[in-house]
């Protein structure tokens, strides 16, 4: 399979990385080879932070090169005008306001309810996604996140359709 | 190979590597990006410590490989300045068990002061280096360089990079293997005192070491050669190797891992099968100089490329020769002072009282942006107390006087304590104030522990460096406590006061990281119970 990229941007705290680790987790638990990368530190003392997903056969870079996302996945409004560049002719934007207000339990899971969108559009089945949402997140946050999921997923297929 | 599939950082495959090959001591001092080796090292069972700093860290490694114990010592790029004093005599002597010193630059700067290319420090110090391109090479290359170590007694650098630290990739990684039993002692005078006499003779000993690395490099170094369409040959190393094969899969690629000393033979022979050699290294264009000396045809890159991250579009830029205007990606929103954090007082304060403030390395280095705008010069980790004080023998007296130093917790432990001395031994005509901003953390690089905070690197409880005992001790004429907040001018006064004195004041400012309470109160919690238990 050729490469997938996704980027995912937000703010911090918001949980991009926490986002970006699952996805890189749940590719992985499908076979595929990964890798992903962002810039840590000063970035997460509120700024923009962006990571770099990428799965396929074989990876080669683990920065997505700009252009060539075919997936741009935005935690905040802000965030969609500054990394659109990111994405590849023909790639597909997905803002938080696919998610709709009031929705989430908690809004914190919004991270996750966005992966639910995402999978929706990239070829891993349902079980690694859920191994991968255990495996990262703490036993309480299960059942909320896997909620968060299925919203994100019903949302994003409800557009679809 | 254990069959097992594995998706890692750099950082946690060094961490996995150190375990994997008996590593029985992990020291250094926490910085971006190679901070999670030692506490991922921790976490899975390893003996891990943060030293006060950099030096500290690297020789206390020296100690524990001395006495055959396969040691690391992980820093960031910076840091290996600090720790230069040790490892340029360290690689005099003969290590008896496996010392690997990692480095971790961050070329672009996500999070550091400059952009210093430590490859530079192989040929300087005379340390054999290894860089690796992904995860499975930061694991392997960690055995490695330990097995290096040990072969030749002299300590190894391995060089990671942010997209190799913070990078996640697949590692297979190996058996364990298994663990050493304890040594006595074994006295080696001339291995490892280096007074002229035993110096001499070592350093000859180091340039012979060094000669018998180069041959085995050439012998069996771990290159990645890849012969395809012989136009274009591509020398690379760390993670532009992988930028390179996806930026010209067509063309030919040779990859080096062990950087120094580098197999100039085999890079020789790679460019005689070429019809045109490309160096593409991030940073320094050190590479391509050392081939040029060696006689070796090869084009660099353009110096505009020498600047920031190498990525795939800008390798393939550097192949087409494009020296247009790269395009410049829209400015996200910087980063800020959190809501709550103590820090804001004290900005607030020190730009109210229009206070000439020389700053220093930490999450309070974002005093400079907008509203504070409240600092003026930061240059190195424990620079604001020096700095200060030279800008107070200078200045006209009424700008001496408003001059302040502010420093963190973790930063005074790591270089502060100098400068006090300095301050009491040259006080200014005008007196000096230093401020510590003590929120009980090593917030900057994720809330790690240090001397002062009374607490190991996996947070159980140990003793406790006072900085306000230490600066009466050494002689810091006032010497204040107080607690740094909202809605409340007691801060205010006190620097106000302090700064008409012609007498050196010390203020440390105290209130817990607003991230690190809950954590530092649960840590305080789990500590007292188990002193109860006892």
């Amino acid at each position: 399979m050729a490469v997938t990229n996704i980027v995912i941007a937000g703010l911090g705290g918001q949980g991009v990385l926490t986002a970006s680790d699952i996805l890189a987790d749940a590719a992985f638990r499908a076979g595929f080879d990964v890798k992903k990368s962002e810039l840590h530190g000063m970035s997460q003392r509120g700024g923009s932070v962006t990571s770099d997903v990428r799965f396929g056969d074989r990876v080669l870079s683990p920065m997505v090169p700009p252009g060539e996302a075919d997936v741009l996945l935005v935690l905040e409004p802000t965030q969609s005008a500054i990394n659109r560049g990111l994405l590849r002719h023909g790639g597909v934007l997905i803002g938080p306001e696919i998610i709709p207000e009031g929705a989430l339990r908690n809004r914190k899971s919004l991270n996750v309810a966005m992966l639910g969108a995402l999978s929706t559009l990239v070829s891993i089945a349902e079980e690694p996604w859920m191994a991968a949402i255990h495996a990262n997140l703490a036993e309480k946050l299960h059942a909320l996140n896997e909620q968060a999921f299925a919203l994100g997923r019903e949302a994003a297929a409800h557009r679809a359709a | 190979m254990t069959g097992e599939r594995l998706l890692l950082s750099g950082d946690d495959a060094v961490a996995l590597a150190a375990l994997h090959a008996g590593v029985e001591l992990g020291t250094g001092y926490p910085g971006t990006p190679s901070t999670e080796i030692l506490e991922t090292f921790d976490r899975l069972g390893g003996r891990a410590q943060w030293s006060p700093n950099e030096k500290v860290a690297l020789e206390v490694g020296i100690g524990a490989a001395f006495a055959g114990a396969r040691t690391i010592v992980t820093m960031k790029h910076v840091g290996l300045n600090v720790a230069a004093d040790a490892l340029f005599t360290a690689t005099h002597t003969d290590v008896d068990g496996g010392l690997l010193v990692i480095s971790a630059d961050d070329p672009g700067m996500a999070s550091s002061q400059n952009e210093q290319d430590n490859r530079h420090y192989a040929r300087a110090a005379a340390a054999p280096m290894l860089e690796p391109m992904d995860s499975q090479q930061a694991y392997d290359f960690t055995w490695l360089g330990l097995e290096l170590s040990e072969r030749w007694k002299i300590p190894v650098l391995l060089r990671l990079t942010t997209r190799i630290c913070h990078a996640k990739t697949v590692v297979r990684p190996r058996a364990a293997r298994a663990p050493r039993a304890p040594e006595p002692f074994r006295r080696d005078i001339p291995a490892r005192v280096m007074i002229p006499a035993y110096a001499k003779p070592a350093h000859q000993r180091l340039r012979q070491k060094l000669a018998e690395m180069a041959a085995w490099n050439e012998a069996e170094g771990p290159l990645l050669q890849e012969l395809n369409d012989r136009a274009l040959g591509i020398l690379s190393t760390g993670v532009s190797a992988v930028h390179a094969r996806e930026a010209a899969p067509e063309a030919s690629h040779l990859s080096i891992g062990l950087t120094y000393p580098l197999p100039f033979e085999r890079i020789r022979a790679f460019a005689a099968e070429v019809e045109r050699l490309v160096v593409i290294e991030e940073g320094d264009p050190l590479l391509v100089e050392s081939l040029r000396a060696a006689g070796i045809p090869a084009e660099g890159k353009p110096e505009m490329y020498r600047f920031g991250e190498l990525n795939v579009a800008r390798v393939r830029r550097i192949l087409a020769g494009d020296t247009s205007p790269e395009p410049v990606p829209p400015p996200g929103k910087p980063p800020e002072l959190c809501q709550g954090c103590s820090h804001r007082v004290v900005f607030e304060a020190l730009r109210d009282l229009g206070c000439i403030v020389a700053g220093d390395i930490g999450c309070y280095t974002l005093g400079v942006l907008p509203p504070f705008s409240a600092m003026d010069t930061c240059v190195c980790m424990g620079a604001s107390i020096g700095v200060g004080l030279g800008l107070r023998h200078v200045l006209p007296e009424a700008e001496a006087r408003r001059v302040v130093s502010v420093i963190g917790d973790s930063t005074f432990v790591h270089s502060g304590l100098t400068g006090i001395a300095e301050m009491v031994y040259n006080p200014p005509p005008t007196g000096h104030v230093v401020l510590i901003l003590d929120n009980g953390t090593t917030a900057m690089t994720g809330q790690q522990e240090h001397p002062g905070t009374g607490r190991l690197l996996d947070h159980s409880p140990t003793n406790q460096l006072n900085f306000e005992g230490a600066a009466c001790a050494m002689g810091v004429q006032n010497v204040h406590v107080i607690e740094a907040r909202d809605k409340d001018d007691s801060l205010r006064e006190l620097l106000s006061e302090a700064l008409g004195r012609n007498e050196t004041t010390l203020i440390v400012a105290r209130q817990p990281c607003v991230l690190a309470a809950p954590k530092i109160r649960f840590y305080e919690k789990a500590a007292a119970e188990q002193s109860e238990e006892i």
